[in-house]
């Protein structure tokens, strides 16, 4: 009998029930480098101030948080100086949404890519999110000075820090997905984003601490994971007690809405090229 | 031999909406969300088209298969399907080896970026690893004669440079199955016998190609084999300088008169063509030396403002000679055409088209819409013979397509030129 060896690659109609090909992406890993890199330095050569406003944006809300927030409402931040609280909000905020509107418009603004060569299109949404490190990493620099100015002491939270990060980048990598594949279907995803992101930050205790937030209405803030996951920032850096069951339940929902964007991004996949 | 292509039965079925966009917008899906209930048996607002129809064919490995037909044959819909861009709706296709696919040269260079930091984007995009670009960079460089502005942005390029940029990534590509659309038709002469020249030793280097292109000079010299689409369908599967000559004698058939069934779903529908004489009379051959017309009948049912007919001169190597159109001006794109039959009559002076084949092609167009309203492609066709010129002497097919009479003086002496 002879062995007949197996095809590198069969292209047939997919299955309906097809999840992404992870093998796929990590041998597309390069490009998905290639990509983020040219998203940092397409936007750093194109603007004015460059890398400037990845400082500016958090600045500014913070001064204008703080005059209306920390000085007319006299807001109560657990203790912390509020621009310090505001700028520790801020500053993952500001990622996350960045993240999710990159993403977002990212499948649409690679028409031209997505319709001349193959590459798993899951690369594109997260190189999106990816190149938002880079200002995210310049912005927490401000932060750290702010933290130096205020002298605040460091504890041993701080090392769960990263964590924080990698469920910043991925709860914004799946929100980013979704809306990246709604976005082909539905063009009206572009004007809902920035409409969306606007309310959002109202609910993610960025510009108030949850704890200010009446009883009965917490459970909104539980079931958005953004809450959490900016209230343990402030828990890492100013030494603050860890609202655990909030965060646990923040990662389950980050992986929920991550698994979900993948599969229902993976089901319109194929279909990207004719569509767009 | 083990083949290293194999596309088994494959269709492909494109929706394609009258008039509707490609994309809904949400309040779209939610209206019709409302109504579903209410509606039975909706007819679906898209036609379907075929792109493809049951092709099957088996590549050997190093085989070099040009890929010919009409526009709207399949060609481009099977590179896609090949390349992974697309999926087919039935059908397999086993591919066994690495792919490299040129659908379009310069994919993904951004303006923004330097030369050298578009090789490196570039080339990832196409599938290189990062180690064998930097292997390359250098031919790479060489090969696109840039090598003074590799640190500007390519914003700066002139169009020329940008093509030869371009190409020289994609030519350094190196995969087991290369599959190129037309895309060695760009540059000046002298940069696209070089492209060529490549693409004949990356034949003779033993890789498998696939290679679509309306030159049919090109497929003759580069492949070995040569396989015709036809409406989707393969008519054709031979060496390929019988698939040329099969395809020149396919579209001799087009003849001097033909009629489409009248469909009244288009808005505009083109309805009969001919090619007359000037006495009116239908003809299939003409000297070179007089007037004939093309007769374009059309039917407009629901005007679209901008809309234009359109006629499109093919040579017998597929070449579009001439273009012609029935507005000159913006301002005749404002004409406004009230439902009912036209006729255009497009009259081709003597002494223009040169002794051979001519093949005509019509369409309806209106700005900002993708898909013509309708288009018959090389629909009619005339032979120009010799009237007895000096033409026949010199062999001026070789030299020129078109020729035009010019005003030509000739004085004694020194004129100050």
């Amino acid at each position: 009998m002879i062995k007949m060896e197996a095809p590198l690659v069969v292209i047939q109609p997919s299955k309906r029930w097809s999840l992404l090909s992870f093998k796929d992406i990590w041998a597309y890993r390069e490009l998905l480098f290639f990509l983020t890199w040219r998203d940092v330095k397409v936007r750093y050569k194109q603007t004015a101030l460059g890398a400037a406003w990845a400082i500016l944006q958090p600045l500014f809300m913070m001064i204008i948080f703080t005059i209306f927030f920390g000085r007319l409402a006299a807001v109560d931040s657990a203790g912390i100086p509020y621009p310090l609280f505001a700028l520790a909000g801020l500053v993952p905020w500001t990622f996350f949404a960045n993240a999710i509107t990159a993403s977002g418009n990212s499948l649409v603004g690679s028409a031209n890519l997505i319709t001349k060569v193959y590459f798993p299109r899951l690369i594109v949404p997260a190189a999106a999110m990816l190149a938002g490190l880079v200002d995210f990493v310049l912005a927490f620099a401000l932060l750290c000075l702010m933290m130096i100015y205020y002298r605040v002491s460091l504890t041993s939270q701080v090392l769960f820090l990263p964590v924080l990060v990698l469920m910043t980048a991925l709860f914004g990598l799946g929100v980013g997905t979704w809306m990246s594949a709604l976005n082909v279907k539905y063009r009206d995803v572009r004007f809902a984003l920035p409409f969306l992101i606007q309310l959002w930050l109202f609910v993610s205790s960025v510009i108030l601490p949850s704890s200010s937030v009446p009883e009965k209405w917490r459970w909104i803030l539980l079931l958005n994971p953004m809450s959490a996951i900016i209230e343990g920032y402030r828990s890492a850096l100013f030494g603050l007690p860890f609202d655990w069951s909030a965060l646990g339940l923040a990662a389950i929902l980050t992986i929920a809405v991550l698994f979900y964007a993948i599969y229902s991004f993976g089901r319109v996949e194929r279909s990207f090229a004719d569509i767009i | 031999m083990k083949p290293i292509v194999r596309v088994d039965s494959v269709s492909k079925r494109y929706r394609i909406g009258s008039g509707a966009a490609a994309y809904q917008t949400l309040r779209e899906s939610l209206t019709s969300l409302v109504q579903k209930p209410f509606r039975r048996n909706s007819k679906p607002k898209y036609e379907t088209l075929w792109a493809l129809k049951e092709v099957s064919f088996e590549i050997a490995p190093g085989e070099v298969v040009g890929i010919i037909g009409r526009n709207g044959a399949g060609k481009s819909t099977l590179l896609k399907l090949l390349s992974r861009i697309t999926e087919p709706t039935y059908g397999r296709v086993e591919l066994f080896g690495r792919v490299g696919s040129l659908l379009e040269v310069g994919t993904g260079f951004h303006p923004e970026l330097t030369a050298r930091e578009n090789i490196y984007l570039n080339g990832a995009i196409l599938g290189m690893r990062r180690v064998e670009i930097k292997r390359k960079f250098d031919e790479i460089v060489a090969f696109s004669e840039v090598e003074k502005f590799i640190d500007t942005p390519v914003k700066h390029f002139s169009s020329g440079m940008y093509v030869r940029l371009a190409f020289a990534v994609a030519a350094h590509l190196e995969p087991e199955i290369l599959i190129v659309d037309e895309v060695l038709s760009v540059g000046d002469a002298p940069f696209q016998k070089k492209c060529l020249g490549k693409m004949g030793d990356v034949a003779r280097g033993g890789r498998t190609v696939l290679f679509v292109s309306h030159n049919l000079g090109a497929v003759t010299q580069l492949c070995s084999r040569g396989i015709i689409l036809k409406q989707g369908e393969k008519v054709f599967d031979g060496t390929a300088s019988a698939a040329v000559f099969a395809y020149v004698e396919d579209m001799r058939t087009a003849s001097s008169t033909v009629t489409f069934a009248d469909d009244p779903n288009k808005d505009m529908q083109i309805l009969a063509m001919s090619v007359v004489s000037a006495d009116g009379e239908l003809i299939g051959s003409q000297p070179h030396t007089q007037p004939f017309s093309i007769l374009i009948k059309y039917r407009v049912t629901n005007w679209t403002a901008g809309a234009h007919v359109c006629l499109d001169v093919f040579t017998e190597n597929g070449m579009r000679l001439l273009w012609a159109t029935d507005v000159e001006t913006v301002d005749d794109l404002s004409v406004e055409r009230q439902a009912g039959l036209y006729t255009a009559q497009i009259t081709i002076p003597g002494m223009v088209l040169t002794p051979g084949y001519y093949y005509f092609t019509s369409g309806i167009y209106a700005p900002g819409r993708a898909q013509p309203f309708d288009h018959r492609e090389n629909a009619v066709s005339i032979e120009i013979l010799d009237g007895g010129s000096l033409l026949a002497n010199f062999g001026i097919k070789a030299h020129a397509a078109t020729m035009i009479p010019l005003r030509w003086e000739t004085t004694l002496g020194d004129q100050g030129v």
